[in-house]
Protein backbone atom coordinates (compact mmCIF):
# COMPACT_ATOMS: atom_id res chain seq x y z
CA UNK A 1 0.00 0.00 0.00
CA UNK A 2 1.02 3.42 -0.90
CA UNK A 3 0.99 5.31 2.64
CA UNK A 4 1.98 8.55 1.29
CA UNK A 5 0.02 10.83 -1.29
CA UNK A 6 0.41 11.64 -4.42
CA UNK A 7 0.26 15.13 -3.38
CA UNK A 8 3.23 14.73 -0.58
CA UNK A 9 5.83 13.00 -3.03
CA UNK A 10 5.21 16.23 -5.40
CA UNK A 11 5.68 18.81 -2.65
CA UNK A 12 8.78 17.05 -1.88
CA UNK A 13 9.89 17.01 -5.48
CA UNK A 14 9.33 20.42 -5.61
CA UNK A 15 11.08 21.39 -2.47
CA UNK A 16 13.95 20.14 -3.75
CA UNK A 17 13.77 20.87 -7.25
CA UNK A 18 12.28 24.31 -7.10
CA UNK A 19 12.95 25.85 -3.61
CA UNK A 20 16.61 24.56 -2.77
CA UNK A 21 15.90 22.19 -0.34
CA UNK A 22 18.72 20.33 0.16
CA UNK A 23 21.47 19.40 3.42
CA UNK A 24 23.61 22.06 3.35
CA UNK A 25 26.65 20.22 4.90
CA UNK A 26 27.23 16.35 6.49
CA UNK A 27 30.62 17.17 8.57
CA UNK A 28 32.54 13.81 10.20
CA UNK A 29 34.30 15.37 13.00
CA UNK A 30 37.16 13.57 14.31
CA UNK A 31 39.06 13.79 16.99
CA UNK A 32 42.83 14.60 16.47
CA UNK A 33 43.68 13.85 20.42
CA UNK A 34 46.14 11.43 19.41
CA UNK A 35 48.32 13.66 16.85
CA UNK A 36 50.66 15.26 19.51
CA UNK A 37 53.72 15.83 18.80
CA UNK A 38 57.24 17.40 19.32
CA UNK A 39 57.37 19.19 15.89
CA UNK A 40 54.54 21.04 14.25
CA UNK A 41 55.90 18.97 10.81
CA UNK A 42 55.38 15.59 12.40
CA UNK A 43 51.83 16.55 14.09
CA UNK A 44 50.84 17.38 10.53
CA UNK A 45 51.56 14.14 9.15
CA UNK A 46 49.84 12.52 11.68
CA UNK A 47 46.88 14.71 11.51
CA UNK A 48 46.71 13.69 7.71
CA UNK A 49 47.11 9.93 7.90
CA UNK A 50 44.50 10.19 10.73
CA UNK A 51 42.03 12.33 8.89
CA UNK A 52 42.45 10.93 5.51
CA UNK A 53 41.68 7.82 6.99
CA UNK A 54 38.76 8.91 8.63
CA UNK A 55 37.46 10.26 6.37
CA UNK A 56 38.53 7.96 3.30
CA UNK A 57 34.25 6.80 2.45
CA UNK A 58 32.92 10.26 3.43
CA UNK A 59 32.43 11.33 0.24
CA UNK A 60 31.30 8.35 -1.76
CA UNK A 61 28.96 7.78 1.15
CA UNK A 62 27.33 11.09 0.95
CA UNK A 63 27.03 10.78 -2.98
CA UNK A 64 24.82 7.66 -2.63
CA UNK A 65 22.88 9.04 0.12
CA UNK A 66 22.01 12.04 -2.57
CA UNK A 67 21.56 9.71 -5.56
CA UNK A 68 18.78 7.16 -2.94
CA UNK A 69 16.84 9.76 -1.07
CA UNK A 70 16.75 12.36 -3.87
CA UNK A 71 18.04 15.39 -1.58
CA UNK A 72 21.03 16.98 -2.24
CA UNK A 73 23.71 17.29 0.32
CA UNK A 74 25.41 20.86 -0.74
CA UNK A 75 28.93 19.99 1.38
CA UNK A 76 31.10 16.98 2.90
CA UNK A 77 33.13 18.58 5.22
CA UNK A 78 35.56 17.85 7.98
CA UNK A 79 35.96 19.19 11.42
CA UNK A 80 38.73 18.22 14.35
CA UNK A 81 39.49 18.83 17.68
CA UNK A 82 40.63 22.49 18.17
CA UNK A 83 44.32 22.11 17.18
CA UNK A 84 45.91 24.42 20.12
CA UNK A 85 44.27 22.23 22.21
CA UNK A 86 46.43 18.81 20.44
CA UNK A 87 49.97 21.31 20.33
CA UNK A 88 50.57 21.61 23.48
CA UNK A 89 53.85 18.84 23.27
CA UNK A 90 55.23 21.16 20.15
CA UNK A 91 57.09 23.64 21.42
CA UNK A 92 57.05 26.00 18.33
CA UNK A 93 56.18 29.20 17.56
CA UNK A 94 54.34 28.36 14.14
CA UNK A 95 51.48 26.00 13.64
CA UNK A 96 51.67 26.60 9.76
CA UNK A 97 52.62 23.31 8.95
CA UNK A 98 49.41 21.77 11.00
CA UNK A 99 47.39 24.15 8.54
CA UNK A 100 48.79 23.12 5.54
CA UNK A 101 48.59 19.07 6.27
CA UNK A 102 45.36 19.56 7.12
CA UNK A 103 44.55 21.27 3.96
CA UNK A 104 46.36 18.60 2.07
CA UNK A 105 43.93 15.97 3.81
CA UNK A 106 40.65 17.85 3.17
CA UNK A 107 41.43 17.93 -0.57
CA UNK A 108 42.73 14.03 -0.53
CA UNK A 109 39.39 13.09 1.39
CA UNK A 110 37.30 15.91 -1.41
CA UNK A 111 35.82 18.23 0.88
CA UNK A 112 35.94 21.57 0.46
CA UNK A 113 36.51 22.70 4.27
CA UNK A 114 38.01 21.57 7.26
CA UNK A 115 37.78 23.24 10.39
CA UNK A 116 39.44 23.16 13.43
CA UNK A 117 42.87 25.32 13.05
CA UNK A 118 41.03 26.73 16.07
CA UNK A 119 41.70 27.79 19.81
CA UNK A 120 39.71 28.59 22.97
CA UNK A 121 41.09 31.59 24.88
CA UNK A 122 37.81 33.12 27.03
CA UNK A 123 39.57 32.76 29.85
CA UNK A 124 43.49 32.52 29.47
CA UNK A 125 46.00 32.36 26.57
CA UNK A 126 48.09 29.03 27.09
CA UNK A 127 51.61 28.38 25.09
CA UNK A 128 49.94 26.43 22.37
CA UNK A 129 47.00 29.00 22.24
CA UNK A 130 49.39 31.54 21.68
CA UNK A 131 51.39 29.88 18.81
CA UNK A 132 47.71 29.21 17.54
CA UNK A 133 46.81 32.75 16.98
CA UNK A 134 49.98 34.11 15.67
CA UNK A 135 50.50 31.46 12.91
CA UNK A 136 46.63 32.26 11.49
CA UNK A 137 47.40 34.85 9.02
CA UNK A 138 50.13 33.11 7.35
CA UNK A 139 48.05 29.06 8.05
CA UNK A 140 44.67 30.94 6.34
CA UNK A 141 47.09 32.54 3.70
CA UNK A 142 48.81 29.33 2.54
CA UNK A 143 45.87 27.35 2.33
CA UNK A 144 42.99 26.97 0.96
CA UNK A 145 40.39 24.78 2.68
CA UNK A 146 40.93 25.39 6.48
CA UNK A 147 39.21 27.47 8.66
CA UNK A 148 40.05 28.79 11.83
CA UNK A 149 38.07 30.11 14.20
CA UNK A 150 38.76 31.42 18.06
CA UNK A 151 36.71 31.64 21.50
CA UNK A 152 37.19 35.22 23.08
CA UNK A 153 34.32 35.02 25.63
CA UNK A 154 31.86 32.91 27.65
CA UNK A 155 28.99 33.57 30.05
CA UNK A 156 30.86 31.23 32.02
CA UNK A 157 34.20 33.25 32.17
CA UNK A 158 33.27 36.63 30.91
CA UNK A 159 34.86 38.45 27.52
CA UNK A 160 39.24 38.41 27.99
CA UNK A 161 39.50 41.86 26.28
CA UNK A 162 43.00 41.35 25.45
CA UNK A 163 42.04 38.23 23.22
CA UNK A 164 39.25 40.37 21.41
CA UNK A 165 42.26 43.39 20.69
CA UNK A 166 44.21 40.94 19.27
CA UNK A 167 41.98 38.75 17.24
CA UNK A 168 41.47 42.36 15.84
CA UNK A 169 44.67 42.59 14.97
CA UNK A 170 45.23 39.04 13.34
CA UNK A 171 41.93 39.57 11.47
CA UNK A 172 44.13 42.46 9.57
CA UNK A 173 47.06 40.84 9.24
CA UNK A 174 44.99 37.82 7.73
CA UNK A 175 43.48 40.34 5.60
CA UNK A 176 46.41 42.05 4.45
CA UNK A 177 48.16 38.79 3.24
CA UNK A 178 45.19 37.69 1.46
CA UNK A 179 44.99 40.87 -0.01
CA UNK A 180 44.99 39.89 -3.39
CA UNK A 181 42.36 38.57 -3.09
CA UNK A 182 39.59 40.63 -1.87
CA UNK A 183 41.23 39.41 1.50
CA UNK A 184 39.34 35.96 1.24
CA UNK A 185 41.68 34.45 4.48
CA UNK A 186 39.34 36.62 6.80
CA UNK A 187 36.20 34.65 5.20
CA UNK A 188 37.74 31.86 6.92
CA UNK A 189 38.32 33.06 10.24
CA UNK A 190 35.54 33.45 12.95
CA UNK A 191 35.91 35.26 16.35
CA UNK A 192 32.96 33.74 19.31
CA UNK A 193 31.59 33.75 22.16
CA UNK A 194 30.12 30.80 23.43
CA UNK A 195 31.50 28.27 20.70
CA UNK A 196 29.60 25.03 20.72
CA UNK A 197 31.24 21.68 20.06
CA UNK A 198 29.36 19.96 17.22
CA UNK A 199 28.79 22.87 15.32
CA UNK A 200 28.84 21.72 11.61
CA UNK A 201 28.73 24.59 10.05
CA UNK A 202 32.35 26.37 8.56
CA UNK A 203 33.56 28.55 9.25
CA UNK A 204 33.34 27.92 12.89
CA UNK A 205 33.25 23.75 12.93
CA UNK A 206 35.72 22.31 15.55
CA UNK A 207 35.48 18.86 17.40
CA UNK A 208 34.80 19.06 20.86
CA UNK A 209 36.23 18.06 23.46
CA UNK A 210 32.98 15.84 24.51
CA UNK A 211 32.71 13.91 21.52
CA UNK A 212 33.42 10.35 20.68
CA UNK A 213 36.62 9.93 18.23
CA UNK A 214 34.19 10.54 15.19
CA UNK A 215 30.70 12.10 15.18
CA UNK A 216 28.30 12.78 12.07
CA UNK A 217 27.02 16.52 12.20
CA UNK A 218 24.19 17.83 9.93
CA UNK A 219 23.43 20.73 8.80
CA UNK A 220 20.11 21.63 7.35
CA UNK A 221 18.97 24.29 4.68
CA UNK A 222 16.21 25.54 3.08
CA UNK A 223 15.10 28.97 3.63
CA UNK A 224 13.71 28.75 -0.27
CA UNK A 225 11.21 26.05 1.16
CA UNK A 226 10.34 28.13 4.13
CA UNK A 227 10.06 31.75 2.22
CA UNK A 228 7.54 29.85 -0.81
CA UNK A 229 5.33 28.06 2.35
CA UNK A 230 4.35 31.78 3.94
CA UNK A 231 4.20 33.28 0.25
CA UNK A 232 1.46 30.43 -0.49
CA UNK A 233 -0.29 31.96 2.76
CA UNK A 234 -3.10 34.65 2.20
CA UNK A 235 -2.06 37.86 2.47
CA UNK A 236 -4.14 39.05 5.70
CA UNK A 237 -2.61 35.16 7.29
CA UNK A 238 -1.86 36.95 10.80
CA UNK A 239 1.94 36.52 12.56
CA UNK A 240 0.38 33.07 14.28
CA UNK A 241 -0.70 31.33 11.07
CA UNK A 242 2.87 32.14 9.75
CA UNK A 243 4.51 30.57 12.63
CA UNK A 244 2.52 27.65 12.84
CA UNK A 245 3.45 27.58 8.66
CA UNK A 246 6.93 27.98 9.13
CA UNK A 247 7.26 25.30 12.04
CA UNK A 248 5.45 22.74 9.61
CA UNK A 249 7.89 23.30 7.18
CA UNK A 250 10.69 23.18 9.50
CA UNK A 251 9.48 19.55 10.87
CA UNK A 252 9.75 18.54 7.39
CA UNK A 253 13.45 20.04 6.59
CA UNK A 254 14.81 18.85 10.11
CA UNK A 255 13.01 15.10 9.09
CA UNK A 256 15.80 15.29 6.00
CA UNK A 257 18.26 16.07 7.97
CA UNK A 258 17.83 13.75 10.51
CA UNK A 259 17.30 10.42 7.89
CA UNK A 260 20.82 11.77 6.35
CA UNK A 261 22.31 11.94 9.44
CA UNK A 262 21.22 8.48 10.54
CA UNK A 263 22.19 7.03 7.65
CA UNK A 264 25.28 8.70 7.27
CA UNK A 265 26.56 7.55 10.70
CA UNK A 266 24.87 4.29 10.15
CA UNK A 267 27.06 3.76 6.49
CA UNK A 268 30.28 5.19 8.19
CA UNK A 269 30.15 2.88 11.28
CA UNK A 270 30.76 6.20 13.43
CA UNK A 271 28.55 7.86 15.80
CA UNK A 272 25.45 10.24 14.83
CA UNK A 273 25.96 13.55 16.71
CA UNK A 274 23.25 15.86 16.04
CA UNK A 275 21.27 18.21 13.74
CA UNK A 276 21.74 21.50 13.21
CA UNK A 277 18.69 23.64 12.90
CA UNK A 278 19.97 26.62 11.51
CA UNK A 279 18.76 28.32 8.32
CA UNK A 280 21.83 28.66 5.91
CA UNK A 281 21.10 31.10 2.88
CA UNK A 282 23.26 30.33 -0.08
CA UNK A 283 23.98 33.39 -3.03
CA UNK A 284 21.36 31.32 -5.17
CA UNK A 285 18.69 33.46 -5.68
CA UNK A 286 15.64 32.05 -3.82
CA UNK A 287 17.69 30.58 -1.41
CA UNK A 288 18.01 34.04 1.33
CA UNK A 289 17.06 34.31 4.63
CA UNK A 290 16.53 37.71 4.13
CA UNK A 291 13.68 37.00 1.51
CA UNK A 292 12.01 35.11 4.40
CA UNK A 293 11.83 38.25 6.20
CA UNK A 294 10.86 40.26 3.94
CA UNK A 295 7.93 37.44 2.44
CA UNK A 296 6.62 38.61 6.07
CA UNK A 297 6.05 41.93 5.40
CA UNK A 298 9.43 44.02 5.79
CA UNK A 299 9.53 46.23 2.59
CA UNK A 300 13.65 45.45 2.62
CA UNK A 301 15.46 43.16 5.24
CA UNK A 302 17.10 45.87 7.86
CA UNK A 303 13.64 47.97 7.73
CA UNK A 304 12.08 48.31 11.27
CA UNK A 305 9.94 45.20 12.18
CA UNK A 306 12.81 42.84 10.87
CA UNK A 307 14.02 41.65 14.14
CA UNK A 308 10.46 41.43 15.08
CA UNK A 309 10.25 39.00 12.41
CA UNK A 310 13.90 37.63 12.47
CA UNK A 311 13.39 35.98 16.03
CA UNK A 312 9.67 34.54 14.75
CA UNK A 313 11.33 32.94 12.29
CA UNK A 314 14.27 31.58 14.39
CA UNK A 315 11.68 30.39 17.13
CA UNK A 316 9.00 28.63 14.51
CA UNK A 317 11.99 26.85 12.85
CA UNK A 318 13.21 25.58 16.22
CA UNK A 319 9.72 24.53 17.30
CA UNK A 320 9.00 22.83 14.49
CA UNK A 321 12.38 21.41 14.42
CA UNK A 322 12.59 19.96 17.94
CA UNK A 323 9.26 17.67 16.95
CA UNK A 324 11.82 15.88 14.23
CA UNK A 325 15.02 15.31 16.01
CA UNK A 326 16.32 14.45 19.49
CA UNK A 327 19.44 15.27 18.52
CA UNK A 328 18.96 19.13 18.32
CA UNK A 329 22.79 20.70 18.64
CA UNK A 330 25.27 23.01 16.94
CA UNK A 331 23.81 26.47 16.39
CA UNK A 332 21.05 26.12 15.80
CA UNK A 333 19.94 29.56 14.88
CA UNK A 334 19.32 31.47 11.73
CA UNK A 335 22.23 32.93 9.83
CA UNK A 336 22.10 35.76 8.51
CA UNK A 337 25.75 35.83 6.86
CA UNK A 338 25.47 39.60 4.24
CA UNK A 339 27.46 38.05 1.19
CA UNK A 340 26.17 34.51 1.06
CA UNK A 341 22.51 35.98 0.84
CA UNK A 342 21.18 37.93 -2.48
CA UNK A 343 19.03 39.07 -0.30
CA UNK A 344 21.56 40.54 2.37
CA UNK A 345 23.36 42.08 -0.45
CA UNK A 346 20.27 43.69 -2.15
CA UNK A 347 19.30 44.73 1.61
CA UNK A 348 22.77 46.62 1.69
CA UNK A 349 23.13 47.97 -1.53
CA UNK A 350 19.60 49.57 -1.34
CA UNK A 351 20.78 51.56 1.99
CA UNK A 352 18.24 49.44 4.13
CA UNK A 353 20.49 46.98 6.03
CA UNK A 354 23.78 48.58 8.15
CA UNK A 355 26.38 46.71 10.48
CA UNK A 356 23.78 48.33 13.39
CA UNK A 357 20.94 46.56 12.06
CA UNK A 358 22.65 43.56 12.05
CA UNK A 359 24.06 43.53 15.42
CA UNK A 360 20.71 44.40 16.55
CA UNK A 361 19.47 41.19 14.42
CA UNK A 362 22.48 39.11 16.16
CA UNK A 363 20.71 39.56 19.64
CA UNK A 364 17.97 37.35 18.50
CA UNK A 365 19.48 34.70 16.05
CA UNK A 366 23.03 32.84 16.10
CA UNK A 367 26.06 33.96 14.46
CA UNK A 368 24.99 37.30 13.82
CA UNK A 369 27.89 39.34 12.09
CA UNK A 370 28.89 37.27 9.59
CA UNK A 371 30.71 37.56 6.42
CA UNK A 372 30.54 41.39 6.46
CA UNK A 373 33.38 43.35 4.17
CA UNK A 374 34.29 46.58 6.43
CA UNK A 375 36.99 49.20 4.57
CA UNK A 376 40.39 48.35 4.63
CA UNK A 377 41.74 50.51 6.33
CA UNK A 378 39.19 50.16 9.43
CA UNK A 379 41.56 50.76 12.60
CA UNK A 380 42.48 47.47 14.74
CA UNK A 381 40.37 48.49 17.92
CA UNK A 382 37.64 49.14 15.91
CA UNK A 383 37.33 46.10 14.43
CA UNK A 384 37.81 44.81 18.00
CA UNK A 385 34.84 47.39 19.34
CA UNK A 386 32.34 45.53 16.72
CA UNK A 387 33.56 42.16 18.11
CA UNK A 388 33.22 43.00 21.77
CA UNK A 389 29.65 44.18 21.39
CA UNK A 390 28.92 40.77 19.11
CA UNK A 391 29.96 38.87 22.19
CA UNK A 392 28.78 40.72 24.69
CA UNK A 393 25.30 40.11 23.10
CA UNK A 394 26.20 36.25 23.31
CA UNK A 395 27.84 36.30 27.50
CA UNK A 396 24.44 38.32 28.51
CA UNK A 397 22.27 36.20 26.83
CA UNK A 398 23.24 32.92 27.29
CA UNK A 399 23.90 31.80 23.44
CA UNK A 400 26.46 32.03 20.67
CA UNK A 401 27.83 34.92 18.81
CA UNK A 402 30.30 35.40 16.43
CA UNK A 403 32.10 38.18 14.23
CA UNK A 404 33.56 36.87 10.97
CA UNK A 405 34.45 40.36 9.14
CA UNK A 406 36.46 41.12 6.14
CA UNK A 407 38.52 44.62 6.32
CA UNK A 408 38.64 44.04 2.48
CA UNK A 409 42.55 45.83 1.75
CA UNK A 410 42.47 48.90 -0.56
CA UNK A 411 38.62 49.03 -0.83
CA UNK A 412 36.41 51.89 0.70
CA UNK A 413 32.62 51.80 1.57
CA UNK A 414 30.56 50.72 -1.10
CA UNK A 415 33.04 49.21 -3.12
CA UNK A 416 32.40 46.39 -4.31
CA UNK A 417 34.35 42.61 -3.22
CA UNK A 418 33.82 38.53 -4.49
CA UNK A 419 35.22 35.37 -3.13
CA UNK A 420 33.47 33.26 -5.03
CA UNK A 421 31.37 29.97 -4.91
CA UNK A 422 29.48 29.51 -1.20
CA UNK A 423 31.32 32.77 0.26
CA UNK A 424 29.53 34.89 -2.14
CA UNK A 425 30.01 38.56 -2.76
CA UNK A 426 29.37 41.70 -1.09
CA UNK A 427 29.64 45.47 -0.84
CA UNK A 428 31.91 46.97 1.44
CA UNK A 429 29.63 48.42 4.13
CA UNK A 430 30.22 51.34 6.29
CA UNK A 431 31.80 51.52 9.98
CA UNK A 432 30.91 54.31 12.65
CA UNK A 433 34.36 57.08 12.03
CA UNK A 434 34.15 56.65 16.19
CA UNK A 435 36.85 55.78 18.27
CA UNK A 436 36.54 52.57 20.88
CA UNK A 437 40.31 52.61 21.30
CA UNK A 438 39.99 53.89 24.82
CA UNK A 439 37.49 51.23 25.82
CA UNK A 440 39.60 48.79 24.04
CA UNK A 441 43.04 49.75 25.56
CA UNK A 442 41.87 49.20 28.57
CA UNK A 443 42.39 45.16 28.08
CA UNK A 444 41.28 42.99 30.78
CA UNK A 445 38.82 40.81 31.81
CA UNK A 446 34.99 41.84 31.11
CA UNK A 447 33.76 39.36 34.21
CA UNK A 448 31.11 36.83 33.76
CA UNK A 449 27.99 38.20 34.09
CA UNK A 450 25.56 37.51 37.12
CA UNK A 451 23.12 35.24 35.32
CA UNK A 452 26.29 32.51 34.46
CA UNK A 453 26.43 31.95 38.52
CA UNK A 454 23.53 28.87 38.03
CA UNK A 455 24.68 26.37 40.18
CA UNK B 1 18.28 -6.92 0.28
CA UNK B 2 14.48 -5.54 -0.64
CA UNK B 3 14.39 -1.84 -0.78
CA UNK B 4 10.83 -0.10 -0.99
CA UNK B 5 11.22 2.87 -3.39
CA UNK B 6 8.82 5.40 -4.70
CA UNK B 7 8.88 6.28 -8.57
CA UNK B 8 7.38 9.47 -10.04
CA UNK B 9 7.12 10.48 -13.48
CA UNK B 10 5.85 13.92 -13.99
CA UNK B 11 5.56 15.36 -18.24
CA UNK B 12 3.26 16.20 -20.71
CA UNK B 13 0.84 13.31 -21.58
CA UNK B 14 1.29 10.97 -23.89
CA UNK B 15 0.92 7.29 -24.83
CA UNK B 16 2.81 4.31 -23.39
CA UNK B 17 4.05 6.19 -20.48
CA UNK B 18 2.88 3.75 -18.05
CA UNK B 19 3.81 0.97 -20.27
CA UNK B 20 7.87 2.25 -20.43
CA UNK B 21 7.55 2.69 -17.17
CA UNK B 22 6.52 -0.74 -16.04
CA UNK B 23 8.89 -2.48 -19.11
CA UNK B 24 11.76 -0.65 -17.47
CA UNK B 25 11.18 -1.84 -13.97
CA UNK B 26 10.20 -5.29 -14.95
CA UNK B 27 13.55 -5.47 -17.16
CA UNK B 28 14.84 -4.53 -13.48
CA UNK B 29 13.21 -7.00 -11.87
CA UNK B 30 11.31 -4.40 -9.72
CA UNK B 31 8.21 -5.40 -8.35
CA UNK B 32 5.27 -2.86 -8.38
CA UNK B 33 2.75 -2.85 -5.27
CA UNK B 34 1.16 0.29 -5.59
CA UNK B 35 -0.10 3.04 -8.65
CA UNK B 36 -1.47 6.38 -8.55
CA UNK B 37 -2.21 8.32 -11.63
CA UNK B 38 -3.96 11.00 -13.06
CA UNK B 39 -3.60 14.14 -15.17
CA UNK B 40 -3.94 17.31 -13.99
CA UNK B 41 -3.94 20.40 -16.83
CA UNK B 42 -2.67 18.12 -18.76
CA UNK B 43 0.48 17.07 -16.87
CA UNK B 44 0.83 13.61 -16.37
CA UNK B 45 1.59 12.53 -12.86
CA UNK B 46 1.89 9.03 -11.48
CA UNK B 47 3.90 7.61 -8.65
CA UNK B 48 4.14 4.26 -8.06
CA UNK B 49 5.56 2.05 -5.11
CA UNK B 50 7.99 -0.43 -5.77
CA UNK B 51 10.12 -3.16 -4.06
CA UNK B 52 13.54 -3.38 -5.26
CA UNK B 53 15.80 -6.22 -4.91
CA UNK B 54 19.39 -5.35 -4.13
CA UNK B 55 20.90 -8.25 -4.17
CA UNK B 56 20.31 -9.03 -7.99
CA UNK B 57 19.46 -5.58 -9.17
CA UNK B 58 21.31 -2.29 -6.74
CA UNK B 59 19.25 0.28 -6.32
CA UNK B 60 22.14 2.45 -8.55
CA UNK B 61 21.49 -0.15 -11.40
CA UNK B 62 17.74 0.70 -11.84
CA UNK B 63 17.96 4.28 -11.34
CA UNK B 64 20.92 4.45 -14.10
CA UNK B 65 18.04 2.48 -16.17
CA UNK B 66 15.11 4.88 -15.15
CA UNK B 67 17.38 7.83 -16.13
CA UNK B 68 17.94 6.06 -19.97
CA UNK B 69 14.33 5.58 -19.97
CA UNK B 70 13.48 9.13 -18.82
CA UNK B 71 15.57 10.57 -21.62
CA UNK B 72 13.77 8.52 -24.06
CA UNK B 73 10.44 9.56 -22.94
CA UNK B 74 11.27 13.36 -22.59
CA UNK B 75 9.44 12.67 -19.05
CA UNK B 76 10.69 13.94 -15.43
CA UNK B 77 10.96 10.71 -13.68
CA UNK B 78 12.46 10.10 -9.98
CA UNK B 79 13.58 7.38 -7.87
CA UNK B 80 13.91 7.31 -4.37
CA UNK B 81 14.03 5.45 -1.14
CA UNK B 82 10.37 5.60 0.60
CA UNK B 83 11.56 6.49 4.21
CA UNK B 84 12.22 9.55 3.11
CA UNK B 85 8.88 10.55 2.45
CA UNK B 86 7.66 8.70 5.60
CA UNK B 87 10.43 10.53 7.20
CA UNK B 88 9.03 13.95 6.06
CA UNK B 89 5.54 13.65 6.18
CA UNK B 90 4.58 11.41 9.32
CA UNK B 91 5.13 12.76 12.71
Amino acid sequence: MLHISPEEIVETLLMVQQQHLDIRTVTLGISIGDCGADTADEMGRRLYEKVTHAAERLVPVCEAIEREYGIPIRNKRISVSPVAAVAGRCACDDLTPVALAMDRAAETAGVDFIGGFSALVHKGVGAADDALIRSIPSALAATARVCSSVNVASTRAGMNMDAIARMAHTVKETAALTAEADSIGCAKLVVFANMVEDNPFMAGAVHGAGEADAVINVGISGPGVVRAIIEALPDDADLTAVAEAIKATSFKITRAGELVAREAARRLGVAMGIVDLSLAPTPAEGDSVAEILEAMGVERCGAPGTTTALALLNDAVKKGGAMGTSSIGGLSGAFIPVSEDAGMVRAVQDGALNLEKLEAMTAVCSVGLDMIAIPGDTPAETIAGIISDACAIGVINNKTTAARLIPAVGKVAGDHVSWGGLLGAAPVMDVSRWSSARLINRGGRMPAPLGSLRN
Amino acid sequence: MKTRAIVSVLGADRVGIVAAISAALAEQEVNIEDIRQTILSDVFSMTMLVTIDEDTHPFEDVHAHLATVADELGMQVTLQREDVFRFMHRV
